[in-house]
């Protein structure tokens, strides 16, 4: 489908918040194309254990559901909301203040009222009340609840599926309800009965067979890795080292395979492989754990625990000493709230210290694994690396903090400080739209597929108009990130809505500064471009 | 149905619900039955509201927090040159509590409201503290009214509350003076209504019981200003009949007003309605994950109760599938 072609932005920008005539229970979900994804492929589901593996399609009337599945949900609430204390109080304390409701991309970008937050919510929470409260089983529908009818499980299906669990709603919020935790809670309910997309449980299966999202095998990896390291020869007249599956590495260094597979994340691996090569870092990449990003986390919470637990494993199996991440937003969410809980612990491992500045990482200290930005951000303080920003002065960079890492991370300043030492022209962009109060790139949770695509543009229009407004204020051409999903997704965000806008990693910006030991006159950047004004 | 008239049909209803508590102890009053409302009632309000309210709480307490997961809303702690936002993102306990305070106290998360709105095609963000302001003001403006209502409770009245009181009446309006707190959370209770009759996304996700609340405690203020201001009471007879309670020796009090009686049975409901109902979030915002716990996971373990063995692709089944294919690579393989 290329529902690309049809869209253009002046049709998009033109949103109706004006909710519908009809209440929102008795509106019922309009699969319109473009706005969800394809189901989950059988062959995938099978191949994680995955129940009720099958041919379906969410436009389709039936959808094949076990004779039981309203048990089958049921209990799994049941049993949820007494692992969770995140359910059952978000279940039970939301007032329906509204301070959530237009902090939603989805909702700024189609003005659907069950895209703000919290209607979202209420779609389960009105289930809830139904089957779990003494008032709903005594009112009903008077309080607010609903009978769990097919109808219902195709909204949930459709709605936590346009929710990138980016968690800005959780910060306005008065009780920190957070929507990213209801809809992860939610898409593990419709998991149960087999109703998943296949942009998350592809890249799942993929991931638990080849280690990786992109199902690269262990040749094809080495073949990526030396084929970047030809292009950085090529720059910059150095040949860098392709260290993989090496025993007897000080660190395991695990990147998003996005990094690997292709522009613009490739010039940010790029950046990472020319780094440690210039600190002479003894690291390895590994085939097996050959990604940091975890798509369990768009499909429940055992599949993150089964995706993860590969890192700790490779980091022992090669007896490094500890592991170092790179830039991907939703693996830092996994690594720094939930790695060492579910597979850990880390004990065969060490404390984090730089072996180039002897800085200890303390506050790694349990989970031994440091973020690159941090890595970086130390080197630079301490003097370690030779940085020539003006190499970026055909650039106007400006930054977007991705979800994970701002608001379940709070790796604010890292990347800054690396870019303020890399480049002379950095804009920030407005500030309700950064740090804590950052706007989604619109398609992350698994949502990034084509046959999405206006609800992805939709979801990232409040992003894409704060870059638009430094564009036209400060001229700026560059979108730095610390995602491999950004930069996938806000390249095709920023072709639509502000196209003259590139996406970039912070580790290519500074591997565009960075003065390397017997290189050649840097002539271009990273991507060939040349320096000149 | 059509959203207007689902409006009107649902704060009806609310209005209707009210009238009909209204309507219960004026019945009652008329009959000359009000000693049930006196000496009952009031235990059984009370009996219902702490065992709703505890039960409540054991079953969120129940309910294991697994997973560490702060809404992080500052810079993290890391490098030691690096500034840290010790309560909003708290790497500890003191920032915990110090974050929790703010939220509790003064609403921290409500008061970066923004208001989003579409300028020449683009978003822009205004600040928008008119629902923090009447918030913190309904519930500041209700914790006094409470504790003013102390004085019923002790004898002689606590030196704080009769200093409270002083404080809440020092304009002295009126005789008898009319109290700030009365007139704030009326306000306050207005504004909150309106809000939500007002914007049209609101009223689209209000609920019967979100009316209900607003309309119940506004009634409580009505019927308590009115029995002070337009037909008051007499507070010696009401305060006999509180003692009487509180020495399990309830007496029936001669010559109270019906609209007296349907305020406190209007009390009497919504404490008994309080453990089932969204006001829950009063305790509720204590145990709330996002909020009570501090981001440091990579230096503290975090343990799951209920965690479970996991079926994992090992290296093992990896490098079997794989192992020609490595070998052929160059890749050093741990069987050959």
């Amino acid at each position: 489908m290329s529902s690309a072609s049809k869209l253009n932005p002046d049709d998009l920008i033109s949103i109706n918040y004006r909710p519908p005539e009809t209440s929102w229970p008795s509106t019922p979900v309009d699969f319109r194309p473009g706005t969800w994804s394809y189901s989950g492929a059988a062959k995938n589901l099978s191949y994680l254990g995955l129940p009720n593996p099958r041919a379906w399609q969410p436009s389709d009337q039936d959808w094949k559901l076990p004779e039981n599945w309203q048990d089958i949900i049921l209990t799994g609430m049941k049993d949820r909301l007494d692992k969770y204390r995140s359910f059952r109080l978000f279940m039970d304390i939301c007032v329906r203040c509204g301070a959530c409701a237009d902090k939603c991309h989805f909702y700024m970008g189609s003005g659907d009222p069950k895209n703000m937050p919290v209607l979202r919510g209420e779609l389960l929470r009105s289930v809830y009340r139904r089957y779990f409260t003494t008032a709903g089983k005594l009112f009903g529908k008077l309080v607010g609840a609903r009978d769990l009818t097919e109808d219902v499980l195709k909204e949930w299906f459709y709605y936590f599926h346009q929710c990138t669990e980016c968690r800005r709603c959780s910060v306005f919020c008065p009780y920190g309800i957070d929507q990213a935790e209801i809809t992860m809670l939610g898409r593990e309910l419709l998991n149960l009965v087999g109703c998943n997309i296949n942009w998350v449980i592809e890249p799942a299966a993929n991931c638990f067979r080849t280690g990786n999202h992109l199902g690269i095998q262990p040749g094809g990896i080495k073949d990526m890795l030396e084929f970047i390291a030809d292009d950085i020869e090529d720059r910059t007249g150095v040949r860098v080292n392709v260290p993989l599956n090496k025993k007897g590495a000080d660190i395991l260094f695990v990147a998003p395979s996005g990094d690997f597979f292709a522009d613009p994340g490739t010039y940010t691996c790029m950046g990472y492989m020319m780094l440690f090569h210039e600190i002479g870092l003894n690291y390895t990449f590994s085939t097996y754990a050959s990604e940091g990003g975890n798509f369990g986390l768009f499909t429940s919470h055992e599949m993150v625990k089964r995706l993860n637990a590969k890192i700790y494993a490779e980091a022992k199996r090669l007896g490094v000493k500890w592991i170092i991440g790179g830039e991907c937003g939703h693996m830092w969410r996994v690594i720094n709230q939930y790695m060492d809980t579910m597979n850990g612990p880390a004990d065969f491992l060490s404390e984090p210290v730089s072996p180039v500045t002897g800085t200890r990482f303390e506050n790694a200290r349990a989970t031994k694994m440091v973020h690159i930005a941090e890595f970086t951000a130390d080197l630079i303080k301490q003097g370690k690396i030779r940085l020539d920003p003006r190499r970026n002065d055909h650039l106007r960079v400006t930054f977007h903090d991705s979800c994970n890492p701002a608001r379940a991370m709070g790796l604010l300043e890292e990347p800054r400080y690396i870019i303020n030492n890399v480049c002379n022209n950095f804009q920030e962009m407005a500030e309700d739209t950064i740090r804590e109060k950052t706007l989604c790139c619109g398609a992350g949770a698994g949502l990034g597929n084509e046959e999405n695509f206006e609800m992805r543009m939709r979801g990232g229009m409040p992003r894409a108009m704060a870059v638009k407004k430094v564009v036209e204020s400060h001229g700026v051409n560059r979108l730095a990130c610390i995602c491999a999903i950004d930069r996938a997704t806000l390249t095709s965000l920023m072709d639509f809505w502000v196209p003259q806008v590139k996406v970039m990693g912070v580790h290519e910006l500074l591997a565009n500064a960075l003065i390397m030991t017997g290189e050649k006159e840097r002539t271009t950047d990273l991507r060939g471009e040349s320096l000149s004004i | 149905m059509g959203m207007a008239l689902k409006t009107v049909k649902d704060i009806g209803i609310a209005l209707i619900l009210v009238l009909i508590l209204a309507a219960l102890p004026a019945v009652l009053s008329a009959l000359g039955r009000e000693i049930l409302l006196t000496t009952i009632l009031p235990y059984i309000a009370l009996a219902l509201f702490l065992a709703g309210f505890l039960w409540r709480i054991l079953l969120w307490a129940k309910s294991p927090v697994p997973f560490r997961i702060p809404a992080t809303c500052g810079q993290e702690k890391s490098l030691p040159w690096i500034k840290t936002n010790p309560v909003e993102n708290p790497a500890g306990s003191m920032g915990v509590i110090l974050r929790m305070f703010l939220e509790i106290f003064f609403f921290r998360s409500l008061f970066r409201n923004t208001k989003m709105e579409m300028n020449s095609q683009r978003p822009v963000y205004g600040s928008t503290q008119w629902l923090w302001f009447f918030g913190l003001l309904f519930h500041w403006s209700l914790l006094v009214v409470i504790l003013r209502h102390l004085r019923f409770f002790t004898e002689p009245v606590l030196q704080g509350i009769e200093g409270l009181a002083a404080l809440d009446g020092f304009f002295a309006l009126a005789i008898p003076t009319i109290y700030l707190s009365d007139l704030a959370l009326i306000a306050a209770v207005t504004f909150l209504l309106a809000r939500r009759l007002a914007v049209a996304p609101l009223r689209y996700i209000c609920l019967v019981q979100d009316y209900f609340a607003l309309l119940l405690i506004a009634a409580i203020a009505g019927t308590g200003l009115w029995t002070r201001h337009i037909q008051p009471v007499d507070i010696v007879a009401v305060k006999a009949m509180v003692m009487g309670w509180l020495s399990f020796s309830p007496v029936a009090p001669q010559g109270i007003s019906t609209v007296f009686m349907i305020h406190l049975f209007f009390v009497f409901f919504l404490l008994a309605w309080f453990p089932h109902s969204k006001l829950m979030h009063a305790p509720g915002i204590f145990l709330s994950p996002t909020r009570n716990l501090a981001n440091n996971n990579r230096m503290a373990r975090h343990i799951n109760p209920w965690d479970y063995p996991v079926e994992v692709h090992t290296y093992a089944q990896y490098e079997d599938e794989f192992r020609d294919k490595m070998k052929a690579a160059g890749l050093p393989v741990e069987k050959e």
